[in-house]
């Protein structure tokens, strides 16, 4: 009966296992391309000077924490609505690696803070609504590893995920909607990016380097759950 | 109505209140959802004096004086290049963020005192969402005879 369900996961894991190499070795490479120029050989700030490369750590991990949101928000409509099977296993594997993105966007935006406004941490719209999207990422964990039937821990999980889409546009458009003391957008914004050149590429090969990186550890994730997950099968149907 | 169609709907619907609901909560909490306010905010609302307020906007050039004891004071406007705003006068003890400069975004953590002035406990300095080469920025300012450049697109 439950047969028709491993069928998509077996599929998946002969992508995953040409995708997740493949993943890996471009966030190795780009990262660590993005790291010399971003750190070393990219200008200084003609205001911040040399802290102006906090920016290639925090922006990309700032990026990529909503973006895993989004991504979690939209498999857990599709585990919601069609019962794909590699749909839940998707947010769940996608959560902490999303609380990761998130916490570093925090920390090191607040290494960045100290020196450049003077605070590490204010209560402005944008950094309290990117601490909410990480509040989510935990509450999901903590949520859907809270149930003894692991279907209900994933149902509820979904439905927080996707009640919690709400803060994404809060984040990204708090800099328009209300005065902030963060900034406001420089690389997507209308009239095209405010940053020079020679900051924007290695900051793209960082951006590169992150996403590659989370293709890469979901793949492996997923990979190891479904495994898991076989091989469990196999021992509760052996005999003896 | 297949029971996914009958999901999706649902979801749907579910998410659209979702998103009413919360377009409507953040409308209605529009003024305590702002950190500061402008020179414009406090002559239009007058904020009782001694009340804890933030105030930001940008330091106006050739305001700033640094007094022997430690004092810091200056004048926060609103107005951009061409278009005079509002000021309010701030006086300040203690010291200052690197990136406090006339010209530059500031925000101010205080109260008004009577007379109209604006006593800071707290200085945050504000920077805007311009990142370029110090050579760059040299070049841009002498194109622009010494003036401050409008936000335009660097990077190609």
């Amino acid at each position: 009966m439950n047969l028709h369900r491993f069928a998509n996961p077996a599929r998946f894991l002969r992508i995953a296992r040409v995708v997740a190499p493949v993943a890996g070795w471009i966030a190795f490479a780009a990262l660590l391309a993005g790291a010399a120029f971003g750190l070393v050989l990219s200008p200084p700030d003609y205001q911040q000077s040399e802290t102006v490369r906090i920016m290639y750590v925090h922006v990309p991990s700032a990026w990529l924490a909503l973006q895993t949101y989004v991504a979690m928000a939209i498999a857990a409509a599709v585990a919601l609505v069609w019962k794909h099977p590699l749909a839940d296993l998707f947010v769940k594997a996608a959560a902490p690696v999303g609380a990761g993105f998130t916490l570093l966007c925090l920390v090191s935006g607040s290494f960045w803070g100290r020196p450049t406004w003077g605070a590490w941490w204010v209560w402005d719209a944008r950094l309290t609504s990117m601490l909410v999207l990480f509040f989510l990422y935990v509450g999901y964990i903590a949520l859907s590893g809270a149930f003894d039937d692991e279907e209900r821990g994933r149902r509820a999980g979904t439905v927080l995920v996707l009640t919690g889409i709400v803060d994404v546009p809060i984040v990204k458009f708090s800099v328009e909607w209300w005065n902030t003391l963060h900034q406001p957008a420089s690389v997507f914004r209308l009239g095209g990016p405010t940053i020079a050149a020679e900051m924007l590429w290695p900051l793209g090969l960082m951006v590169v380097g992150f996403t590659a990186f989370f293709v890469w550890i979901v793949c492996v994730r997923l990979e190891t759950e479904l495994l898991t997950r076989k091989l469990r099968a196999r021992l509760e149907n052996s005999p003896g | 109505m297949t029971r996914k169609r009958r999901r999706l709907y649902t979801l749907l619907l579910a998410m659209t209140g979702l998103g009413v609901a919360t377009a409507l909560v953040l409308a209605a909490f529009q003024d305590e959802l702002v950190f500061f306010y402008s020179p414009t905010d406090i002559a239009a609302n007058k904020p009782a004096p001694g009340r804890a307020i933030r105030l930001g906007g940008m330091v106006e050039a050739g305001s700033v004086q640094k007094l022997p004891d430690g004092v810091t004071l200056f004048r926060v406007t609103d107005g951009v290049a061409g278009r005079p705003g509002r000021t309010v006068a701030v006086t300040y003890r203690g010291a200052l963020p690197d990136l406090f400069r006339e010209g530059q975004g500031v925000v101010a953590e205080g109260r008004l005192s009577g007379d109209g002035n604006f006593d800071a406990r707290t200085i945050l300095a504000k920077h805007d969402e311009r990142y370029m080469p110090p050579e760059i920025a040299r070049s841009m300012r002498q194109a622009d005879g010494e003036q401050q450049h409008a936000t335009g697109t660097l990077a190609k």
